[in-house]
């Protein structure tokens, strides 16, 4: 079952790069699939610079699959290669001591988050190293921990508040929108709010409906908040970087399933445009605007589409507010066709306020309706099955990319 | 049985070890593990938790023939100097003129939406906020314009503010509900109750961080002292307990100041609360508990001093109930018709500005004259303030979109390729964001 092939087991990279490579900054790297000519690929961030060899170059742009499929390289020479390799709590929790060490105002909030070392061992190690203050072990009261939060950042501290689960933010709420959204505005900029709000959410593995819940598009009409979504180790730690450095109130949506990740980074000090989205598979015939999990669903199905002779363009979004209208609109302009694909549910979803950016900002430019596929309007159900069919899986993606390029 | 029964102490409350021990140490401060905690709440004569008197509609128990009961801080602690006392009813008087001038402006169209206003209750905000150092933090409710004013936020401000225009300590932004002042550590103004507490709690996390972490010495010779000011509807939201535990629990640099003026719009704090009594919530939490006079500024000013000096100190928060009435509506808005006129004017005779002006007389700290010249003095601000602020322009269309974002590379990137923000029509406040 298609489903089960991409959630068993944790989707892995490793780094195999052509002699002649820049300084690159790459995301997962992978074997081609069998179809293709042998060639290795890389993704980068940027889709910019092209390393290695392949022979659907295209503006030196190099194609990339991020589902693990079997690389024979991978075993080979891992030693020699520049950068280090982790999983993806490793590299928030890498970016986050980073920030720590450059910015003694950098403080971290939440339950569990000190002596037990985060409930997905983000910010493990952190209190021995940083005290009980630095890595604030919070009783379990989420808007008066946030709030707190709020109250610390106007007074000039950096707090990075953790929500066990983001569903666990909706008792939040009301800090979150009133106050981190609105504090700088209503006091006519006096007060700055740079606090980064950050926790695992999306479905998980039969979690149960509270725990699994789809929530970036209840976030996203607050003015004043700025919303971003991970997907990679590289773009993790860019983003949670980024997003402590930036002095507006960032929501840092992480995924309970992309934890274990694994994936080469570079040693050096990077960080990801916090609005700017990040081009995985440059193509030309379909532009598909993902996020956070659904990247590898569409991954997945761009290995099955590419196997069918089609060559989607696959965008991971990562700034699901503000969108990132550049590097979509090129797409849109160049393929003509655009298929959304989140795991949001449908009504009011981030995929709908994307659909209508797009219409205003690029209706010239489309030469089919957009298709959006969004998770169902059901709370997540327990059962196994239910929980599947709840989730946009990679053939309905094969399906809907097929329809929109009759 | 009205509310401030209850309030009658036993003579000498057992102090824990944990307070420090002072003579005239006014706090009632119960160990939550204590057997006797409970007890310290009784009355000499009745047990707290006694058969149910019915309740009435009408809240306070000053319609009744109970006696009174005084207020545990020593009456006779209140000594003044004369600046001391003529700084206290200046403040006093210029939050009176103030909200006065409001209702006028409001009335007259100036001013629109929801306006609170703060008559009566000055002796709360002078009695506290007069004590604070530059360094420390104010945060409030709603109800905020003479905290404002309190915390030395110009008068000319604070109208502008209301006026809308742009020359307002939040630039027109903010409004009555709103007000801010980074300048004089006013930390909001915030229009739904109880979110302000939160935010009480993290300014003041953030004086123990500098202090602990970053190392920072206040010039005050100790913690930034936070004070959160609200009201008897809050204590019972969530967000008050859940930071009524944190604040103790991290022995934060607070003072949460309940400025009970015993109704919620309509709602009478009999009738909302189960246990109407405020200030023993904080020993439930195991911080010090305190009732006091909220008419009388020198009693307010005599627990203020202890609560900041405990807080500075880092020995954490106090909880301070302050009995105090509202001579107005909730708001310009409210018709106030549920609240019974003979309490009103109970409280009324109890006018905060008037007992200080007879206790500046009567211990010879000041003549009538001095009295009149501050006043007239007041009222010259007040005019200069409405003057300024009618004189004003109104914010432009340029401003709608500035403060949104501190960094405004957060409103995104165009399809140009561009920062929406570098948009010449976003300076205008046309761009399409």
């Amino acid at each position: 079952m298609a489903a089960a092939l991409q959630t068993a087991a944790p989707l892995r990279a490793s780094s195999n790069l052509g002699a002649n490579s820049e300084r690159f900054r790459f995301g997962s790297l992978l074997r081609s699939p069998a179809g293709r000519k042998g060639s290795l690929l890389v993704v980068k961030s940027d889709g910019r610079h092209s390393v290695g060899f392949n022979t659907r170059l295209r503006g030196g742009n190099l194609i990339a699959n991020a589902v693990a499929a079997k690389s024979e390289a991978s075993a080979k020479s891992t030693d020699s290669k520049p950068g280090h390799e982790l999983l993806l709590f490793e590299a928030l929790r890498e970016g986050l001591e980073e920030e720590m060490d450059r910015d003694p105002r950098v403080c971290v909030m939440g339950e569990d988050v000190g002596h037990y070392g985060g409930s997905y061992k983000v910010t493990k190690g952190l209190a021995t190293k940083y005290g009980d203050l630095r890595v604030l072990d919070t009783p379990i009261a989420e808007n008066s921990f946030t709030g707190m939060g709020v109250g610390a950042a106007t007074m000039g501290l950096r707090p990075v508040v953790e929500g066990m689960n983001m569903g666990f933010l909706l008792l939040a709420f009301n800090q979150i929108s009133n106050n981190c959204g609105m504090l700088h505005y209503t006091s006519g900029g006096q007060f700055t709010i740079p606090i980064v709000i950050r926790g695992p959410g999306g479905v998980g593995r039969q979690l149960g409906a509270e725990h699994s819940q789809r929530l970036e598009s209840y976030f996203q009409s607050i003015p004043g908040l700025q919303m971003v979504a991970c997907s990679t180790p590289y773009n993790a730690k860019g983003l949670m970087k980024a997003a402590i450095r930036s002095e507006n109130p960032v929501v840092l949506f992480e995924h309970v399933l992309l934890y274990n990740l694994k994936e080469r980074i570079p040693d050096e000090d990077y960080i990801c445009c916090l609005e700017e989205a990040e081009m995985v598979r440059p193509g030309e015939q379909v532009t598909i605007l993902t996020y956070s999990r659904m990247r590898y669903h569409v991954m997945q199905a761009a290995k099955t589409l590419v196997n069918k002779g089609y060559d989607p363009e696959v965008i991971d979004i990562r700034s699901l507010k503000p969108f990132d209208l550049y590097t979509i609109g090129n797409s849109v302009k160049k393929t003509h066709r655009v298929l959304i694909v989140e795991e949001c549910m449908r009504t009011g979803g981030i995929g709908a306020s994307l659909r209508a950016a797009i219409i205003d900002n690029f209706w010239d430019y489309l030469d089919a309706p957009i298709l959006c596929l969004s998770s169902q309007d059901v709370p997540t159900p327990y059962a196994g099955s239910l929980e599947e069919w709840t989730l946009v899986q990679p053939a309905q993606i094969v399906a809907a990319v097929e329809q929109l390029c009759q | 049985m009205s509310a401030f029964s209850a309030v009658k102490i036993l003579p000498s409350p057992p102090i824990t070890a944990r307070s420090t021990p002072k003579p005239s140490f006014p706090f009632v401060f119960s160990s939550p593990s204590s057997p006797t905690a409970g007890g310290i709440h009784r009355p000499a004569a009745a047990p707290l938790s006694s058969s149910p008197r019915p309740l009435r509609a009408v809240s306070s128990h000053v319609l009744s023939n109970e006696q009174r009961v005084a207020s545990h801080s020593h009456q006779d602690e209140a000594e003044v100097t004369r600046e001391e006392a003529l700084d206290l009813y200046e403040d006093m008087v210029l939050g009176r003129s103030f909200e006065d001038m409001c209702a006028q402006m409001y009335y007259r169209g100036k001013m629109f939406g929801f306006v609170h206003l703060y008559n009566g209750q000055e002796a709360v905000s002078t009695g506290f906020i007069r004590l604070l150092q530059p360094g420390d933090s104010v945060v409030s409710t709603y109800r905020d314009h003479v905290h404002a004013l309190s915390k030395g936020v110009p008068a000319r401000a604070v109208m502008a503010e209301l006026f809308g225009r742009t020359t307002g300590c939040c630039r027109g932004q903010g409004g009555s509900m709103h007000m801010f002042s980074a300048p004089h550590n006013l930390i909001g103004g915030f229009a739904f109750i109880g979110e302000g507490i939160p935010v009480a709690t993290g300014v003041a996390f953030s004086s123990r961080y500098r202090h602990e972490v970053l190392e920072e010495a206040s010039p005050s010779g100790g913690l930034d002292v936070t004070v959160a000011f609200f009201g008897d509807g809050t204590c019972n939201n969530g967000q008050f307990f859940e930071c009524l535990n944190m604040a103790q629990l991290w022995k934060l640099p607070i003072v949460f100041v309940v400025e009970n003026n015993l109704w919620a719009i309509g709602m009478s704090h009999l009738r909302a609360t189960s246990d109407p009594v405020i200030w023993k919530k904080g020993p439930a939490f195991g911080m010090p508990g305190v009732h006091v006079d909220g008419m009388d500024v020198l009693k307010v000013r005599a627990v203020a001093k202890e609560a900041i000096e405990r807080a500075r100190r880092g020995e954490g928060p106090t909880l301070v109930e302050c009995e105090t009435y509202r001579f107005r509506g909730h708001s310009l808005a409210d018709p106030d018709e549920l609240r019974n006129p003979d309490e009103k004017a109970h409280y009324a005779a109890r006018d905060p500005i008037l007992a200080l002006k007879k206790h500046i007389i009567e211990h010879d700290l000041a003549n009538e004259s001095d009295l009149k010249g501050i006043e007239k003095k007041i009222d010259d601000v007040i005019e200069d303030a409405v003057e300024f602020a009618d004189a004003s322009p109104l914010p432009p269309r340029s401003q709608l979109l500035e403060n949104v974002f501190a960094d405004p590379k957060g409103f995104g990137i165009g399809p140009d390729g561009k920062y929406r923000c570098e948009d010449p029509k976003f300076t205008e406040g046309t761009a399409q964001v």
